[in-house]
């Protein structure tokens, strides 16, 4: 579905990214691990346009999308919940769904998704005509990966879920993260610090250090791996 | 309650001014006769009258300061008089007959320069609004909006004057030629933000008007355009008064109608990603806006009013030249648009009454005008910094559940 062929990106003069190459199938989970300044977030945000790579090409269901702005990548079915959740904070909780829904026009289908929402996370329709920055930690991640599925996404990509939520939310995030993914079909995207609790949930996982892509392989045999055992496991 | 140590600071104050204020109040330099007079009583009003000012400005702090604090713990049915009239359907149709009818009564009522100076009040309401649109809801600091101004009016101008083209046929004209502009002028300069922004338009602005100044053969440079003609009604001749009531009106109908079409921008699609586009950047490219169009149209829009209210001032004043579109107009309009509540459209409007008809009304006190003036703008700005009317995004009123 996504195929990302050696890409480099830089900010400045600094390389983020060397010769990233990596593959992901439709329905699956795939999950990018790795520490702090590893280069993670800049291959999501290569992928969505934000920031565009220097080198290299990224297909996406076999069109080449790393020329594209990103409006036209979320046109294509590429949803990206950035890291840091990024809600925006004075419009209320429906009007953030609705901004999800910015390109779309099709008013009957919004309504559904949005009543799909309502079910996924009951505790953002209780909040709905509140501002988005009155929520707390956990309900603006909900809100942000929400806004993203209201786009209808064929690819979700996903920055740091966990970032600075309890672990209690942090598992229940996970968990509907795993549903989306069987019960609409979305293939997933997702960049961890939290290594542990990706695996877990991932079919496949890449380990990343400095840019560059040091390990791929299923989550289970990564989860078993000594070295990312010592290096992101604590184990 | 004043305690000793307020005593002090008001005292050191005064202290301070006597010696800022020494050099214009006390000493006066007679150059005929040659001497010095040293005006010490002066110096004593000056410590009085800033002792007692800085204990009041200190009150005022300590009280506003209070305020917030129950502000924030107040319930849902203690509002403020405004909030009651406009919610409460009772209040609500009287005060807004009451206003309509003070509205049409008042070229009736007023004399011709009341009336003048009010048209000119609501020319600056649409400027505000206009401005509103960039400013309070894109987020993007415009300090060369009076370009756009320059442009309907000397669309009018050049029009009628080679022409003889009528205003009705030039103001969707203007408005057109102002979207155009703020195109052109977007194009280069989304990409800036912020400081970087204000700093491009300003330039914008002043290239506009130097242009006007300089080119002669085009715009006949500072010597301008005189004997463009008023609007046309229907090709009814109108006496002096009937042509100044009928711009009044003509400017009502004006304000209206741009406080529908902004309100309408405001609820609508296109408005919601002005505002999100303002609070996050990264957030809306990750939804799918597009960064630069949805730029460009706030800019083309707000332009537009520009454009519009040009046409009309030009057939107002019936003389234009350059010297109407200096920095100093963007930085009335930008005013307006602070003072009155980046986003709120009745703030804008009252806004825009207050700073165009003060210093008119200030007029007997002609020599301390400007300085009344720059107060009162300062004393809003330590008090209300929100601006006169906040704008209220949707809120949620938490109501007590009965078990």
């Amino acid at each position: 579905m996504l195929k990302v062929n050696g890409i480099s990106t830089c900010y400045g003069n600094i390389q983020a990214l060397k010769n990233i190459s990596m593959e992901v199938a439709e329905g699956e989970i795939i999950t990018l691990i790795g520490a702090n300044g590893a280069g993670k977030t800049t291959t999501l945000m290569s992928i969505s346009g934000v920031v565009p790579p220097w080198q290299g090409e990224i297909l996406f269901l076999g069109r080449p999308i790393h020329t594209m702005s990103p409006d036209k990548i979320v046109a294509l079915g590429i949803s990206h919940v950035p890291e840091g959740r990024h809600i925006f904070p004075y419009l209320t909780v429906a009007e953030n769904l609705d901004m999800g829904a910015y390109l779309r026009s099709d008013t009957e289908n919004i309504k559904k998704d949005m009543a799909y929402i309502w079910e996924l996370f009951p505790i953002l329709s209780e909040r709905r005509r509140q501002q988005g920055g009155t929520l707390s930690g956990g309900e603006q991640q909900m809100l942000a990966i929400s806004r993203a599925l209201m786009a209808r996404p064929r690819l979700l990509l996903l920055d740091e879920p966990s970032l600075g939520l309890a672990p209690l939310i942090v598992k229940q995030i996970f968990e509907i993260i795993k549903k989306i993914n069987i019960e609409s079909n979305t293939t997933i995207f997702l960049v961890e610090q939290n290594a542990n609790m990706a695996l877990k949930i991932a079919h496949r996982g890449y380990v990343m250090e400095n840019g560059v892509i040091t390990m791929a392989d299923s989550s289970r045999n990564l989860l078993s791996d000594d070295a990312v055992k010592k290096a992101y496991l604590g184990l | 309650m004043t305690t000793f140590s307020e005593l002090k600071k008001s005292f050191l104050t005064a202290l301070w001014f006597m010696f800022l204020t020494f050099p214009i109040m006390v000493i006066r330099v007679n150059t005929i006769d040659k001497i010095v007079i040293w005006r010490w009583r002066n110096m004593g009003y000056v410590g009085v009258a800033s002792f007692f000012l800085s204990l009041a400005w200190r009150y005022f702090l300590r009280r506003k300061e209070a305020g917030s604090k129950r502000a924030l713990s107040r319930t849902a049915n203690s509002q403020t008089l405004l909030e009651r009239i406009s919610s409460e359907r009772r209040y609500k149709i009287p005060a807004m007959t009451a206003a309509a009818i003070g509205i049409i009564m008042f070229p009736f009522i007023m004399n011709s320069y009341q009336t003048n100076i009010m048209i000119t009040a609501l020319m600056y309401v649409v400027l505000g609004l206009g401005l509103n649109i960039v400013v309070g809801l894109a987020g993007l600091l415009d300090l060369g909006y009076v370009a756009f101004y320059a442009v309907g009016a000397y669309t009018y101008g050049l029009l009628n004057h080679h022409f003889g083209i009528g205003f009705w046929a030039v103001l969707p004209l203007g408005g057109a030629l102002g979207a155009l502009f703020g195109v052109l002028l977007g194009f280069p300069v989304l990409r800036l933000r912020g400081d970087y922004l204000a700093i491009v338009t300003l330039g914008f602005g002043e290239i506009i008007r130097l242009i006007l100044e300089n080119w002669n053969e085009f715009s006949y440079g500072p010597s301008g355009i005189a004997h463009i003609a008023r609007p046309s009604l229907f090709g009814l001749k109108l006496s002096f008064f009937g042509e100044i009531r009928y711009l009044y009106f003509l400017m009502i109908g004006m304000v209206l109608f741009t406080i529908f079409v902004v309100n309408r921008l405001q609820n609508s699609r296109i408005g919601r990603a002005w505002i999100a586009l303002r609070e996050d950047e990264i957030a809306c490219q990750a939804m799918g806006i597009d960064k630069t169009r949805t730029k460009l149209t706030a800019f083309a829009l707000g332009a537009t009013w520009a454009g519009m209210v040009g046409v009309i001032f030009a057939a107002k004043t019936t003389f234009i030249n350059p010297d109407s579109f200096t920095f100093l107009e963007s930085a009335m309009i930008l005013s307006i648009v602070v003072l009155g509540g980046m986003g709120s459209i009745l703030g804008v409007v009252i806004a825009a009454l207050i700073l165009i008809l003060l210093p008119e009304y200030l007029r007997a006190f002609s020599d301390y005008r400007m300085l009344l003036f720059g107060a009162i703008m300062v004393i809003m700005m330590v008090f209300r910094p929100q601006g006169i009317i906040a704008n209220v995004r949707r809120s949620y009123n938490f109501k007590k559940v009965e078990d």
